[in-house]
């Protein structure tokens, strides 16, 4: 969807500020939020494409008025009111009014923390052969889905050079669309900066996405 | 241009003593009633919180990095497939199955950014600054990343081209910075201890010699 998440080019957002020895959580909710999420996970309720499509539905007003562990939440309440995991009444309380709903998976224990945190593996055997190869010309498709996807629109129309080749992976738009993992070849595509921002681009810039093969045509 | 970009509590401290801001109201009615429901034991929160404050962060990236720097035979792997280069070492069994190493030049400089959320190589980085988070750097560093670097106080020549990597899949990116002159002979320990968080991410140098404890 062309929502705000898809920030890639935008002006007007200032200056980049940092702070220094900044602490992971700057409050103990934040650490709380990013957890609470973590552990979820093990219901299988949703997955890490679901949960990002699921920030991207938040209304651009409350997603560039919210700090990231605030999107979070509000993306952890939706979720979970809409998958019936909770009751907005329940919210409002704070308390459960009865017993939990069978789920896909189960609630991760102490135990489970550590595999838990071992990052997912996207890889899948590949159903066909490779469409492009390294150095061949691309254009990323002008698409513009209503539902998730992973291709920016800054490099939507433009030509680049396949640079890498990732094997098959997950398709995130298929995931979210569709529940099917619909594995496809990822690929890192360079396009030259002055491709994409014309005379404004910086000098000797190079920008790279990692795009599925649905994202690509032969150029 | 938006006003809370950053992950400061900005509700309810102070004035009103030890009364729940809002937003901690909000996330303990959603963690109690996930709890008493059972879809969620507060046991394991406190081991994620816990995992990310304590034990994943920047020093496993930088125990590659300075790998890297003393060991050519390792240096070749991690820039080949760095996900089985750091489990194969030891530097952490888990990196994560889509690790990718890209390597500083004179004349090439990489950066790494997620225009679409926040994609960053927890297992070996921890969790990302909220700089890396910002609206402010995600529109920004695909398209005038010269300017973000200066503002870092990295102003590179227009000479070195620079590499900006778009984490818009599951694949990871861990820059591996350029070695800094005069630390011959400094073992991988001592190499590490001059490995920032940015440098690793592109935004930031690796620290003088003199910096070293």
């Amino acid at each position: 969807m062309n929502g705000v998440h898809d920030m890639g080019g935008m002006d007007g957002f200032g200056a980049v500020e940092r702070a220094p020895n900044e602490p992971v959580f700057h409050a103990r909710w934040e650490g709380r939020v990013m957890a609470l999420h973590r552990a979820l996970g093990g219901l299988q309720e949703w997955n890490i494409d679901i949960g990002r499509y699921w920030i991207e539905l938040l209304s651009p007003d409350l997603y560039l008025a919210s700090s990231y562990y605030a999107r979070w939440l509000a993306r952890l309440e939706n979720l979970s009111l809409a998958r019936d995991l909770v009751g907005q009444a329940e919210l409002v309380a704070g308390h459960a009014n009865g017993p939990g709903r069978p789920v896909t998976g189960r609630a991760l224990t102490e135990a489970d923390v550590g595999g838990a945190l071992i990052p997912g593996s996207f890889g899948r055997p590949a159903p066909a052969p490779a469409r492009f190869a390294i150095g061949d010309r691309v254009r990323a498709r002008n698409i513009h889905p209503r539902t998730h996807t992973r291709l920016p629109r800054y490099v939507r129309g433009h030509v680049g050079l396949i640079e890498r080749l990732h094997g098959c992976h997950v398709f995130p738009d298929a995931v979210v669309a569709s529940g099917a993992e619909d594995p496809q070849w990822l690929y890192t595509v360079t396009f030259e900066g002055a491709t994409l921002w014309g005379p404004d681009s910086e000098p000797g810039l190079r920008i790279s996405v990692d795009a599925f093969e649905p994202y690509l045509d032969a150029a | 241009m938006p006003k809370h970009d950053h992950d400061h509590d900005h509700d309810g401290h102070g004035a009103h003593g030890s009364a729940l801001s809002a937003v901690e109201a909000r996330v303990r009615a959603l963690e109690t009633v996930l709890t008493e429901k059972g879809y969620v034991d507060p046991a394991s929160l406190d081991r994620i919180v816990e995992a990310y404050e304590t034990r994943v962060g920047p020093h496993i990236g930088a125990a590659a990095v300075a790998r890297a720097w003393v060991d050519p035979v390792f240096r070749a792997a991690l820039l080949a497939d760095a996900s089985a280069a750091i489990a194969d070492a030891g530097i952490a069994s888990h990196p994560g199955d889509h690790l990718i190493a890209v390597e500083n030049t004179p004349s090439l400089h990489n950066i790494v950014v997620c225009t679409l959320c926040s994609c960053y190589p927890w297992a070996v980085l921890g969790l990302p600054p909220v700089w890396y988070k910002s609206f402010a750097y995600r529109a920004r560093a695909v398209k005038e990343p010269r300017r973000v670097l200066a503002e870092f106080g990295l102003t590179l020549p227009e000479t070195t081209q620079i590499r900006v990597w778009d984490s818009t899949a599951e694949t990871r990116y861990l820059v591996l910075p350029m070695r800094p002159a005069a630390t011959e002979g400094w073992d991988a320990d001592r190499l590490a201890t001059l490995v920032t968080r940015d440098s690793m991410v592109g935004t930031g140098q690796v620290l003088p010699p003199a910096a070293a404890p």
